[in-house]
Order: C-alpha cells, then structure tokens, then sequence
C-alpha cells in the first residue's frame, strides 16, 4: 500500500536569534489511507510546525522550509506555487483546527462557510452543492441538518462547531486530514463523540489522519502508529502498542510515565481533622438583562454542599458549566454567594462586606489555571510574592526573607525574585504563584485548574509540589479539575459536578470503582485511553 | 510521578535585568528627554511675569510686525535709556510676541491636562460596577453635546474667559477619555492576576493604583497625544469664532490664528508659537513611548 504522505527529512528553520536553529529538523514519517497516524509531544516540540509547513501555512518571513521534502501521493508539495498549494488544500488536504470558536467564522451561517469550499474548488449547481452539504452533515452526525444549515456558530455547541469544522473538512474528500489538537478546547465526552466520529470517517472514507495531539489517552484511543516529537526532532517512530508499551527512548518513556494512572493510589481516608471549610447550600445565581431585554436567570451552583478537612484534597470534578469553578469562586470571595453560607472554620463568610472579609481573605489563597495570566506582567515576581504579606502587617524585609524561603520550597532560585513574570516558563510561573499563596500562610489552598494549562512533564511535578506543601503545611485544598486522571491522582475525596450540582460525592477510589450516578459513570466512560494503563512497560 | 526533567534553576530562564546600570541612560532617553520639555514648559508657564517678558496684551501702533531681535530703546522718566528687545518680533498690533508665546503656555498646558480628569473618572466608573451605568450614561449625554455649542452656551451665560473655554474644550473630551479606560479597566479586573492580589487582602486604591492604571497607560498615551492637539486646535478654533479666550489673552493657539493672516510677510508670528506646540506634543508622545516601554518590562528588556 503506497502512502497517502510521505514526510522525507523536513527541515524548518527559525530566524535567528531564537532558542534553537531549526523549529523542526530532519522530520521523516508517512501517513498510509486509512491510517490514523498521531505526532505527540509537548509545547514547543515543532508538532504544529511541522503541520503547517505540509499545509503551506508556514508564517512568510518566519519560518522557512530549508530541506527535505513533503510528498502527497508522490507530488512534492513544496515545490508547489502558491496557486497550486491552494488548489490543493480543501481538495486533497484539509485540516481542522483546536479552537473551533475562532476557526468559524462569526457572521457566516455555518451552512455557508462549508458550501465555500465547493465554490472555490468544484463549479456544481446550487441543488448539488447543497446537497453535498447535507450529505457531509449527516456524515459527521449533525441532528437536523436542514436546520442547522442556516444556523450560525454562536448558536451551536462546542462539539457541533467542531463537527461543522470536520464537515467542511471532508465536503470534499481529501485524501488527508489534518487535525491540529482537535479535541484540546472540548469536553471529555465531547471529546470521545468527535475521536469516535473521526475514526468512522476514516474507515468509511479511507482518508489518511494526521493528528496532532500532546494527550497519550487520545493517543491510545485513536493511533495506528505514533510519532514522538521533542525539540524538533522525532525521538520514536513506530505502532501505537510498540510506542506505548515498549518505548524505547527515555524521553518516550518520561512522557509516558508522566501520564496520571486513572487508578487511584491507595490512600488513608482523612477522618479525624477539623472541618476547615464547609458549604452549606451553596447557590450562586446570575441574572441578566435590564430595561429593555427578557430577564434571564442562570443558576451557575445550586444547593451546594461540601466539606473539606485540614490536611486533605477534595477534588470538584465536572466539564466546562458545571459550576466548579463558580464555588471555588465563591469559596475565595471573589463574587458573593445568593444563597447559602461558606464556613471557614465556623465563621460564615458568605455574605461579609469587603471591610468584615478582610481578616478571612488570607485564610483562603486561590492558583489559578492560567499561569500567563495570573502574575501581573509589570511586576516582579518578588513584588507578587510580598504583596500580601505587606498587606497584613508585615514589614517589607521581613516579607521579602520570607519569599526567599518560599521560592527555594517551590524549588526556585531565590535570586530570580527581582524578575519579571515574562522570563519563566509556564511551570514555573505556576510554582510562583503556589510561593505567592502559600506567602499568606493560608489554612485553606484553592486551586482552580492549576495544571490544565501545563505539559504532562511539568503536570506531573506541580502536583507533587502541590501534595508536597500539603502535608507540610497541613493545608486544605480544594481542587478543581476537568481532569480525571489527575483527580484520580491528588484527591482523598471526589465531588463530581454537572449542571451546578453536586451529583455525587465519596471517598475517590470508591467512586472510581463504583460510580452511582449516570453522568459520573459517562464522564467516565468518555476518559480516552481508560483502558490503558500507562507507564507500566514491558521489556 | 517521581520524574524530576531539568526546568528548575537559573538555567532556563533569561539572566535578570542589570537595574539601573551603565544603559540607562540610552533606554530612558524618551523618558529624559520628554519630562525635561514639559517641565521646561510648565517651568515657564509658572515663571513666565520675571522671564524678562512685558505685559503680553499691550499694544504698540508704532512698532507692529517687527522682526525678530528688534531692539527699542525707552526713554525713562529721569532720562536714562532702557533698551527692550523684542526677542521674536512683534505681531500686527505691536504686541511682543515672546511675551504672548510664555503667557500663552498657561493656558495651552492647562487645556493639555484635561485628560487626568478622564483617567480619574473612567477608572472609577470601570472598577466600582454600581457607579458604571451612572457614569456611563452621563457620559453618553456629555458627549452629544457639540463642543463649539457648549463655548457659546457657557460664554452667553457667564463671559468669554479662560475658564469658561477650559470647561468648553474638557466636557467633550472627557467622556472619549472615560470611556477608554473603562474598557481597558473592565477587561484587566478580569485578569487573574487582579483576583489574586484581591485574595491578598490588597485594598481597592492600591489595587487600581499597582495592577489596573499601569495598563491603562499605552493606550492613554494614545489617546492623549490626540486630545492634546485636538484641545489645543478647539480653542483656537473657539478664539477664531470671537467665543473663546478673549484676544488679549494670548494662548499659543490664538497667537497662531491672529499671525495667519499675514503669514507670508511675517512667518515669525506662526513661528515661534508653533514651535512650542509642536515641541510639547512630541515632548508629551515621547515621554509616553518612553512610559510605556518602561512600564513594559518586556519591551524594557529589548531596548
């Protein structure tokens, strides 16, 4: 079986002045029909590089093509024009994107925007055209597609605006797809429809899947073979079973053994601390609309009930809406509860005005999920650092000794306290702002996503610095995650949330085990790569 | 979970900033530069009765559009001579145009300043959420109001004065400002980094003060250089019309719009005043470049 592509020793190069010469360096693989070939690796690893140099999308002037040579059924695409690399994209390439928000466009119907394609690359009559469309809706499993054709993006879902991606994708069957982290901006059982959607499109059609992914669950889920990518370079090459279970590279073998086991660890069930942190029907909800428009009541939490004791982990596991984010919210004060009180210790401070709120706030510190945001770009990292304690009382020698101490913890330089947010890297921006909350001396840590933005390599060891400070410093923490597998990992207990409430709620390796309620035993379902159990190679 | 790759250290992050090292003087040469102008300028304004400058309304028939350097030699009372040059001529009406240029930055600089007011209400109005749709709407209504109307408005009920046109050229210009920084204020509160100093237990002054007005700055400088001129321009155009600041009071704009006219036979009349014009407004882009650049530490580090 000949290759639908063939990548031969591509080679990109960075202008200079970057951190290495070349993006991507000596890039070799192929992409037979039918087959589902993954490129893996962490940010900055070339992945999506080297997908836009076999697209032709390279940024002009950036970054320039120096060697080797991309072959799409025997053509070499490099030596295409621009014309010619237009006319084959949409035709024979087509390729979907992570953010399926920002790659429709806004004021198109999304019916629209796939008959584009058929204007550019076929002259059918308007009936054939759109038939087609349907055709291609109903094939990546859009309800109602007469309707939907007239629909807009912001009308539709997450996953329906991917599948509208997909559909205009393979309105034309291409001979590839290209799929850069498709599933990144999804829910998990989003995720799972469009991973299924992709593998039947592919066994229907036979069209050859690049997918670019740094998720191993996705990997073992959908891959025939698998690439790994670091610093541009391919370190492994090979079947997804091979990769997975006999890696033999030692960078492979690190991701790999990164990944978070979807088995929890044994741990001693924490019963006989104090109760730190209690909610008690917790509701928070939003009302919108005003003079002219129809009100609107959103119920983001309701009737919210959790408890967290000291020196443990309550993770509140739920998808994008569920609430979970809303309480911790609320837990931190940073919007007022409706209904419903949060007790620290006993006090009730759901309802205290900013002045009263004032000696709670350094008993609850929040990290964020987003590390390039949640520091401050104007100033140092020491000024982040010391700006609370100086807040309550503290001198600003006394604060900035105390920083020191907490970077080396967090296991920083001390001397890197007199820079600037913009010259770390993404895990150790988050180490910052673990230093920044645990400055406070806080009894209870809130941590909002900390390591969704993170790659698995540095996930894996925020979480043991976040375990870590913990036990050392008896703390409660309340953690939030869209993630089962890193629940699975830090948390004694579990609340499990869908729609803003609590649908379920135990000590974590029962609920593993067992879940009771229909959605938990969905969003279980949906984990990719649930069946496989990384790291445990064989020799 | 016990794999420890190298990402700790000093290695992978970027060596830090020298401080205030041997380069500073070359990175905050905008900075230096644009204070020291408009300093100069405020200097004069503030100084300008014993900058050797005579009374900038009195007229002279006998000596009108001289040249720049002319001499007049008075004779005094006890008959001792006094010489007054007239360092940049005079205009058509005998006036000594040095004198109207160092009175006339008074007024011009005050006008300048009209955005601080802005920036105090826009960052009220996008912090304090309850206040927001008051402002706002106030603000709607103030800009529906044409300034040049508003002048005439204000100089029938009261009389043509400095105060009267300030107010005229600031209510309009103030709700473009607010507004602005508005925006940016609602979209940084967002940031996480504006909750995280929340949760600090930092107050709501030193929380706008460190976190929300340093971002509101690039985009101020913007605005500002615009409604710097813009201000400076309304008033003229208002002195033009006979509704603004009363001839006799010189103003750089005004001094301009009298020198128009006969700017071919007597170029210095435009001249001098419109040098400091354009002197203070490149004074006031470069020292917001050099603001902004400053306050950016990622732009500092590159310069």
């Amino acid at each position: 079986m000949t290759s639908v592509l063939e990548v031969q020793g591509l080679t990109v190069r960075l202008p200079k002045g970057a951190d290495r010469a070349n993006a991507v360096e000596n890039v070799s693989f192929a992409v037979a029909p039918g087959e589902i070939l993954c490129v893996v690796g962490e940010s900055g690893s070339g992945k999506s590089v080297t997908a836009h140099a076999i697209m032709g999308l390279l940024p002009p002037n950036q970054l320039t093509v120096a060697g080797g040579r991309v072959l799409l059924e025997g053509d070499n695409l490099l030596a295409k024009t621009p014309g010619e690399m237009r006319r084959i994209r949409g035709d024979r390439i087509s390729m979907i994107f992570q953010e399926p928000m920002t790659a429709l466009n806004p004021v198109m119907k999304v019916g629209d925007q796939i008959t584009e394609v058929l204007d550019i690359h076929s002259s059918l009559s308007d009936a054939e055209r759109r038939a087609r469309v349907l055709d291609v809706m109903r094939a990546v499993r859009l309800p109602e597609p007469e309707r939907m054709i007239e629909a807009y993006p912001h009308q539709l879902s997450g996953g329906q605006r991917q599948r509208i991606m997909i559909a205009a994708a393979l309105v034309l069957d291409p001979v590839l797809l290209i799929a850069d982290e498709p599933t990144t901006a999804l829910d998990v059982t989003t995720q799972a429809q469009i991973l299924r959607l992709i593998k039947e499109l592919r066994e229907r059609r036979n069209t050859g899947v690049l997918f670019i992914t740094h998720d191993f669950g996705v990997v073992a889920e959908i891959a025939h073979r698998v690439v790994v990518m670091q610093h541009g370079r391919v370190v492994e090459h090979g079947a997804t079973e091979d990769v997975l279970r006999r890696p033999r590279d030692d960078y492979t073998r690190m991701l790999i053994r990164s990944v978070p086991s979807l088995s929890p660890p044994p741990r001693a069930p924490i019963t006989e601390t104090p109760v730190v942190l209690q909610t008690e029907h917790l509701t928070k909800t939003y009302v919108s609309g005003g003079f002219f428009q129809k009100r609107r009541v959103v119920e983001a939490a309701r009737n919210v009930n959790l408890s967290v004791r000291r020196g443990e982990t309550l993770g509140v596991v739920g998808e994008s809406g569920s609430g979970k984010t809303t309480v911790a919210r609320c837990i931190a004060r940073l919007i007022e509860p409706s209904e419903g009180a949060i007790l620290i210790e006993g006090a009730n401070v759901a309802k205290l005005s900013a002045r009263a709120l004032r000696p709670h706030r350094k008993r609850v510190q929040i990290v964020f999920q987003d590390p390039y945001r949640s520091l401050n770009p104007r100033r140092t990292v020491g000024d982040a650092i010391v700006e609370g304690p100086v807040n309550f009382g503290m001198s600003r020698p006394d604060a900035v000794a105390r920083a020191r101490n907490l970077m080396r913890l967090v296991g920083l330089d001390a001397e890197a306290l007199a820079r600037y947010p913009h010259q770390f890297s993404g895990g150790q921006r988050q180490r910052i702002c673990i230093a920044r909350a645990l400055a406070m001396d806080p009894e209870i840590l809130v941590a909002d996503e900390p390591v969704s933005a993170l790659d698995v390599s540095v996930q894996a060891q925020v979480l043991q610095l976040l375990d870590d400070v913990r036990q050392r410093f008896n703390l409660a923490v309340l953690f939030i995650t869209h993630d089962l597998r890193v629940a699975a990992q830090v948390c004694d207990r579990i609340a499990v949330m869908h729609k803003g409430e609590v649908v379920e709620e135990g000590i974590t390796a029962a609920v593993f085990a067992a879940p009771q309620h229909d959605y938990t035993r969905t969003l279980f379902d949906s984990a990719p790569g649930r069946n496989f159990e990384f790291g445990k190679f064989e020799t | 979970m016990s794999v420890e790759p190298t990402i700790l250290g000093t290695d992978s992050a970027a060596p830090a900033p020298k401080g205030r090292g041997t380069g500073w003087l070359a990175r905050d040469a905008g900075i230096i530069f644009g204070s020291f102008v408009i300093l100069f300028m405020v200097v004069i304004a503030v100084t300008a009765p014993w900058l050797g400058t005579k009374d900038p309304a009195e007229i002279n028939p006998t000596l009108r559009n001289r040249t720049p350097g002319y001499a007049q030699t008075i004779r005094q009372d006890d008959g001792s001579t006094r010489t007054f040059t007239y360092r940049m001529g005079t205009d058509s009406l005998g006036r000594d145009i040095y004198s109207r240029v160092v009175y006339g930055a008074r007024i011009s600089l005050i006008i300048g300043a009209t955005i601080a007011v802005g920036l105090v209400i826009g960052l009220i109005s996008g912090y304090i959420r309850w206040l927001d749709a008051i402002v706002m709407r106030l603000m709607d209504g103030l800009m529906a109001i044409p300034a040049i109307l508003l002048a005439i408005a204000l100089v029938s009920l009261f009389r043509a004065g400095l105060l009267s046109v300030i107010v005229a050229i600031v209510v309009p210009e103030v709700p473009r400002v607010v507004r602005l920084v508005r925006a940016i204020v609602l979209s940084v509160r967002a940031e996480p980094y504006v909750e995280a100093a929340i949760c600090a237990g930092t107050s709501t002054p030193a929380l706008l003060a460190r976190h929300i007005l340093p971002n509101t700055i690039p985009a101020l400088i913007v605005q500002g250089t615009f409604i710097c001129a813009s201000a400076i321009l309304i008033e003229a155009i208002l002195s033009f019309l006979g509704i603004g600041i009363p001839p006799e009071t010189p103003t750089w704009g005004n001094i301009m719009a009298e020198g128009r006219g006969l700017f071919r036979l007597y170029p210095h009349n435009i001249f001098f005043p419109g040098i400091c014009l354009a002197l203070t407004v490149l004074a006031v882009n470069v020292l917001g470049d050099g603001l902004r650049d400053r306050l950016d530490p990622k732009l500092a580090r590159r310069v």
